[in-house]
């Protein structure tokens, strides 16, 4: 009885409600400051993004699109640089795409559980850990000096798809991941081969998550300077390589792909590492197409995920 | 024969055919797992390529200076008459970087998981997270830009006496850019922790700082590792900010308010000079390259060992 009141007492006395008042408190602010953070690094976006407008916007023009570059700040664009990255991430995407979705199919749908499959598997998710300048290095050692591809367009698409491949196949796994048992039962118990059941059944479903992996892959890409510099990226190119088209059959032409080259962020980096301050707003403008670029391809990657989300219920 | 079969009504005759050609599409089937093995095969002859690679130049680099010098001289000049090795003066940069970059980090990435796994509203973290993503979207270059044009001055501003190339801004700057790789990966991992622990813990009156701090992030410590060592290998290998913002000069100092080279600077340096194939300056980016592969091991090797030790299994 006596110990039943002294609980009534602490329940109703000060020191206890204070105690509680300041806990209750204190996760508040715990709450406030998890808010402040997130608002710390959005702004840091945004600052960045915001500066980046201010210095190079009023450079951005028709002739900044297509001139050469040029000792003079004033004349200089990025022609080449733009149908550089177009070219480059062509290379890229032909080459980490197809080997990338054929994987990840062979991971989830073909292989079987052995110790062989395991080291494949540990073998990509430490790819994805390497330092895109070591796969630059790379790619100078063996397809530069080894395979004699040169320092052009063929060498520096291959090693960004050497670079993302990892990226595509995780991406992808996890988007055939996905698609639920009972689907590939019932193509299986139609009759369907293995590859049909994939082809018709598989593929289709995860499309959505594959196509969001993609983008978001070569958007990574997009902006990828370090491993272009150590394979010997030009910085200035003041000529257009070979056109992917030509008058005589088979009119398509793969000369291009032996040009030297260049792209918007060795660009960038070029004009931001002069002193010259006119130099610097040449750079803000090519950071402001190559910002958009890879924007414009996160935005794409959100919308497709979320319409496919939307779109396919199990 | 053939009248037998042509007596055999119109379906019966497509089950026989199909029946004589099944070698065809059997066939078919095999060669096509074959091509999506030997796709899921690139990623393994990638790694060869690249410890291969590495290895092969490295080995060549090691002939010519000694391993003791490469790990204890305290200067790095193999581009001057007087040519030193010591990997230590590149470490030195690198390790810094990292470290203000993860002082940022983690807290940073930490706290942000924690407020959209436990606190914020489910639009809002629908919200929140692709937006945050896009930090870590932006090209690097861009960030060096900005480093270099807007945060060194504005630190300036506080501490005049800052150089214009300096490991703090570009640490802080890392930092900010790794945010999301922390953030996402942790707050994955602590909404994997089952509800019924947190309703345990509000049962007993907890308020949802406690149970996130002292039941949800515990229980997620796992996940949250493997997080953090994403932001490592991220953070060691970043490479054109440090490369713009940094400094070039190879400096063994712990101080980030010196300007110093990391290990990927130091490649980037070299590549944009026109070091000839064989020359042992040629070969010093790859034993550079080299121990920052092994760098990087190292630290995923350790958080591996981590996520281990703190998996719990519900």
């Amino acid at each position: 009885m006596r110990l039943k009141n002294g609980i009534a007492k602490y329940i109703k006395s000060t020191a206890l409600q204070r105690r509680i008042m300041r806990r209750k408190g204190l996760d508040r602010f715990f709450a406030f400051e998890g808010l402040l953070v997130m608002g710390a690094a959005l702004l840091v976006l945004f600052t960045l993004v915001g500066q980046l407008a201010a210095d190079g916007a009023g450079r951005l023009s028709w002739q900044f699109l297509t001139s050469f570059p040029s000792r003079f700040p004033a004349q200089a664009g990025v022609l080449t640089a733009w149908i550089g990255t177009i070219l480059v991430m062509l290379v890229t995407a032909l080459a980490a795409i197809p080997l990338g979705i054929g994987a990840a199919i062979y991971l989830e749908e073909y292989a079987a559980k052995s110790w062989l499959t395991e080291a494949i598997e540990i073998n990509i998710a430490n790819l994805a850990g390497v330092p895109s300048i070591v796969y630059g290095l790379m790619a100078l050692g063996l397809l530069v000096y080894e395979l004699h591809l040169g320092q052009s367009f063929l060498t520096a698409g291959l090693t960004l798809g050497m670079l993302i491949l990892p990226m595509v196949i995780i991406a992808t796994r996890e988007a055939i991941r996905a698609v639920p048992p009972a689907v590939r039962e019932a193509a299986y118990a139609l009759g369907a081969t293995k590859w049909q059941t994939v082809r018709d059944h598989v593929l289709p479903y995860s499309m959505g998550g594959i196509l969001t992996g993609m983008i978001l892959a070569l958007s990574r890409a997009v902006g990828e300077t370090a491993p272009l510099i150590t394979v010997g990226a030009l910085s200035f190119i003041a000529f257009l390589p070979h056109p992917p088209w030509q008058g005589a059959f088979p009119f398509v032409s793969f000369e291009w792909l032996f040009d030297p080259f260049t792209v918007m962020p060795i660009q960038m980096f070029n004009w931001v590492s002069r002193p010259q301050e006119e130099f610097h707003v040449n750079a803000a403008a090519a950071g402001l197409i190559l910002l958009a670029m890879s924007l414009a391809m996160n935005a794409v990657a959100i919308v497709i995920r979320a319409r496919f989300r939307k779109r396919i219920h199990w | 024969m053939e009248a037998h079969i042509a007596e055999i009504p119109v379906e019966k005759k497509a089950v026989v055919r199909s029946l004589s050609l099944r070698l065809v599409p059997r066939l078919k089937e095999k060669a096509i797992e074959l091509l999506l093995q030997l796709a899921a095969f690139t990623s393994v002859a990638i790694t060869l390529g690249i410890v291969g690679v590495l290895a092969y130049e490295s080995f060549h680099f090691f002939q010519q200076v000694s391993v003791v010098e490469f790990l204890t001289d305290r200067q790095w000049t193999p581009l001057f008459a007087d040519a030193h090795y010591g990997i230590l003066s590149l470490v030195s940069g690198t390790l810094v970087t990292t470290a203000v970059a993860l002082l940022v980090a983690i807290p940073m990435g930490s706290l942000i998981a924690i407020y959209l796994s436990e606190y914020a509203s489910r639009p809002v973290r629908e919200f929140v997270k692709p937006v945050l993503e896009l930090l870590s979207a932006v090209p690097t270059v861009v960030y060096g830009y900005f480093v270099l044009l807007f945060v060194t001055p504005a630190l300036q501003q506080i501490w005049p006496d800052l150089p214009g190339f300096n490991m703090l801004s570009a640490g802080l700057v890392i930092g900010f850019m790794i945010v999301p790789y922390v953030s996402s990966v942790s707050e994955d991992a602590m909404r994997a922790v089952p509800v019924y622990l947190r309703e345990g813990a509000f049962a007993l009156g907890a308020t949802r700082m406690q149970t996130a701090l002292r039941v949800v992030f515990p229980s997620a410590l796992s996940g949250i590792t493997a997080a953090y060592v994403l932001g490592v290998s991220r953070a060691i290998g970043e490479t054109m900010v440090v490369a713009i913002a940094a400094g070039m000069q190879p400096t063994l100092t712990l101080n980030p308010l010196e300007p110093a080279a990391t290990m990927t600077a130091y490649i980037v340096q070299v590549s944009l000079g026109d070091l000839p194939h064989g020359s042992v300056g040629y070969q010093t980016i790859f034993a550079t390259g080299l121990m920052l592969l092994l760098i990087t091991l190292l630290f995923n090797i350790a958080g591996h060992a981590l996520k281990k030790r703190y998996r719990q299994v519900y």
